[in-house]
């Protein structure tokens, strides 16, 4: 199978003068193309220290990472600056949008930044708007984020990762801020993106959450702890039935937003398909197209 | 490429726009140092121009010799009786006159102060002898009548032209020319003609000072020598002073501009040699010109180097709010390098931002400056009204009643160079500082 990102023997030491702080220890790690990993791991034992390295933030002490057939390890600031742009989409838990910038700005950003620095064609404009779309936010598109709802900030987040393209998409506790039912709506748009055949790479606290990828990494003092496949993963339905049964928020909210979100091909219809075609209309107005 | 600046360039507007306030009073630093700089170089040129025109007024192909009085005592003087007899002579005029080929005419001017009156009307005034060269060559106009003739000359004839202040201080109503006649001393001088009002010409070094032709009254130099002779005596305090002098100037006017000044280098020389007690000096208005000239330069190195420095503490203040800009937009620069930016990338940005900002103070200076000339009327118009009193004003500050600030061409291209390059000095370091980050604690903070 082919790998999107590989990780071998990685060490990441920061040296504090006094002290090292082995956040990683040797971690390999294979991640081929189409996964969906969830790192787990109590705090301080380096899954963020990890993927930052993954994303090309960061060079590690020691050890290799390949991405997308490339050395990534040893390369300079430039490089790597490309290939963040290029090949990485990154998720973060506080968003992280330009507040001075409209949702479509803040979706065009990364275009800016690609290599050669070239302007935006009228074909790049239609693709930032279809991503706006995608995610729920046509109607919002001259929006700034403080007008904006967590979520719907997440989801602009979202489309901006996925503007150029990338090998993997990054996401540190992207649902960390936000309510259980939204988290539903991101990771559901996650789903979506892996369903296509994008490899995602999340770090989580939340086992809930962990439950949508294909497999757990739990990580434990900078290596590698265990590795849980999820036979059972979480879907947008289950999810969300299993909201509906702890009766945390109001049904029609719920079901809102499921509607609204397209349909994932492992979806299983029959569990709540009748909640969903009585809300198809209501909602479907201002979010497609 | 050229888009992308443009792009940049809007980018830069956009984050300024978003502190309006902030930004203006940055700006202000840079609006007005650019401003200064562009004023004070057109006031220091309005003062040179002053100064050139009055120099040029004596006239760039000229020589100009002057009787001296030696101090006294030192001279051992030929007169008996106790009269100084000093000066220019009439030798001295035909002597030049033959002796230099690159002479091309010589003018001679004898004068003295006196009183003029018309019935009851008086004025103190200077009487000139000379001939009707002398109306060309100190651009003389008249707003009546005729200026002397070579007609006059020969007949000695008693007409005398009257400058302007003389004209109307003497003859409030009446017209001066119908059948008129002044005094000067016991002497009647019938009115031929009036001068236009004048500007006063440079005041030269000690040997010649500044000359306000309006209240000059000119006669034939053969009339002045036949009627009041070389010696002269003035009433003084306690008695008569008296003194001998045949010319007080000779006004030489070369061919060649390029030969004015090794023409006075032998004029003086053919002078020394029959003056040896130096009753005489030798003023060439073009190297007056030259050494105005280099004023003008010094003038300008001074006082712009005043307008720099408050460019260069309007720059400080950029730099200032650029690394507070900086501190506060750390998360902003961590995005943008998560998501591809180079550093060049935020240095581009963090400085095409001081560019813009200073670029557009400096433009706002020019706008300024360019108002200088009318704002500095308003403000002398201001002081002569209410601050200072006219009458009391020294010639320096006249000087400055009748210059006309001028704003230089050159320097508007300059002032705004200046400020983009004050914006791009003070600006690169906060850019610089801000690419320098490290993208993953920019990213975490605050
Ligand atoms: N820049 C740094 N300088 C020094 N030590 C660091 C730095 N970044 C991380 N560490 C240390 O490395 C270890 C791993 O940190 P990391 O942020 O990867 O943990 P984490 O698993 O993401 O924790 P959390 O779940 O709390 O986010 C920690 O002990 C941390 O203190
Ligand atoms: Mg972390």
């Amino acid at each position: 199978m082919k790998m999107a990102a590989q990780v071998i023997d990685l060490q990441k030491h920061y040296d504090l003068g006094p002290v090292v702080v082995k956040a990683l220890r040797g971690v390999s790690l294979d991640f081929p193309e189409g996964d969906f990993v969830a790192i787990m791991g109590s705090s301080g034992s380096g899954k963020s220290t990890l993927l930052n390295l993954l994303g090309g933030l960061d060079r590690p002490t020691s050890g290799k990472y390949i991405l997308g057939g490339e050395d990534v390890s040893q390369m300079d600031d430039t490089q790597l600056s490309t290939v963040r742009n290029q090949k990485i989409g990154f998720i973060f838990q506080s968003y992280n949008l330009i507040s001075q910038y409209t949702v479509l700005e803040n979706i065009e950003l990364p275009l800016h930044y690609r290599p050669g620095h070239p302007k935006l064609s009228p074909v790049d404009r239609e693709k930032c708007e279809r991503m706006a779309q995608r995610v729920g936010l046509g109607q919002r598109m001259d929006h700034r984020p403080f007008q904006l709802s967590g979520g719907q900030q997440q989801r602009v987040a979202i489309a901006r990762a996925m503007m150029n393209d990338p090998e993997i998409i990054l996401a540190d506790e992207a649902t960390g801020n936000l309510d259980s039912v939204t988290s539903i709506e991101i990771m559901t748009l996650l789903r979506n993106l892996n369903d296509e055949g994008r490899t995602i790479i999340m770090v989580t606290h939340e086992p809930d959450i962990a439950m949508w990828a294909k497999r757990q990494l739990v990580m434990r003092d900078g290596v590698l702890f265990k590795e849980i496949v999820n036979e059972v993963r979480t879907t947008p339905q289950s999810a969300l039935a299993a909201q509906e049964d702890k009766a945390f928020v109001d049904d029609e909210v719920a079901k809102a937003t499921l509607a609204a979100l397209p349909k994932t091909a492992s979806a299983d219809p029959g569990v709540v398909s009748g909640a969903v075609s009585g809300e198809k209309k209501s909602d479907n107005s201002s979010k497609k197209k | 490429m050229f888009s992308r600046v443009i792009r940049t360039i809007q980018l830069g507007l956009k984050s300024l726009l978003l502190h309006k306030l902030r930004s203006g009073l940055t700006m202000l630093g840079i609006v007005f140092g650019v401003f200064s700089v562009i004023a004070m170089l057109a006031i220091g040129e309005g003062a040179s121009k002053q100064a050139q025109k009055q120099i040029v007024a004596l006239g760039a192909r000229n020589i100009i010799v002057r009787s001296v009085k030696p101090v006294e005592g030192s001279s051992n003087d030929q007169s008996g009786g106790g009269t100084p007899r000093y000066g220019l002579l009439r030798s001295d005029l035909r002597r030049l006159q033959k002796t230099i080929p690159e002479v091309v005419s010589a003018i001679p001017i004898r004068e003295l102060n006196r009183e003029a009156r018309y019935r009851k009307f008086t004025m103190q005034s200077r009487l000139v002898g000379c001939t009707p060269e002398y109306q060309e060559l100190n651009q003389l106009r008249l707003s009546k009548g005729r200026f002397i003739s070579d007609t006059d000359r020969a007949s000695r004839a008693n007409v005398v032209v009257l400058a302007y202040e003389v004209a109307s201080k003497l003859f409030p109503i009446e017209d001066p020319l119908e059948d008129r006649a002044i005094q000067v001393g016991d002497i009647y001088y019938s009115v031929i003609g009036v001068t236009e009002p004048r500007n006063a010409s440079a005041a030269i070094g000690g040997s010649l000072s500044g000359q306000e032709f309006n209240k000059d009254l000119y006669i034939p130099i053969e009339t002045f020598r036949a009627r009041i002779g070389d010696q002269v005596y003035t009433p003084k305090q306690g008695g008569m002073d008296s003194e001998h002098v045949e010319l007080n100037q000779i006004t030489l006017e070369v061919r060649d501009v390029q030969d004015v000044i090794r023409t006075s280098e032998v004029v003086r020389g053919t002078l020394e040699k029959f003056h040896p007690q130096k009753d005489f000096a030798v003023v060439v208005p073009l190297e007056l010109l030259k050494q105005a000239e280099q004023l003008r330069q010094i003038f300008n190195v001074v006082l712009g180097s005043i307008a720099a420095i408050s460019l260069v503490v309007g720059g400080i203040g950029i730099m200032n709010i650029m690394l507070a800009t900086v501190t506060e937009r750390t998360r902003e620069i961590g995005i943008r390098r998560a998501l591809g930016a180079r550093r060049r990338d935020i240095i581009e940005q963090f400085l095409t931002e001081t560019v813009v900002l200073s670029g557009t103070g400096g433009m706002l200076g020019i706008v300024l400056g360019l108002l200088t000339p009318f704002a500095f009327r308003m403000i002398r118009s201001f002081a002569l009204n209410f601050v200072l009193d006219p009458k009391t004003l020294s010639d320096t500050s006249k000087m400055f009643q009748e210059m006309q600030p001028e704003v230089a061409p050159w320097s508007l291209p300059l002032a705004f160079g200046i400020s983009v390059g004050i914006g791009i000095l003070f600006g690169l370091y906060p850019a610089q500082a801000a690419a320098k980050l490290d993208p993953i604690e920019a990213l975490r903070h605050e």
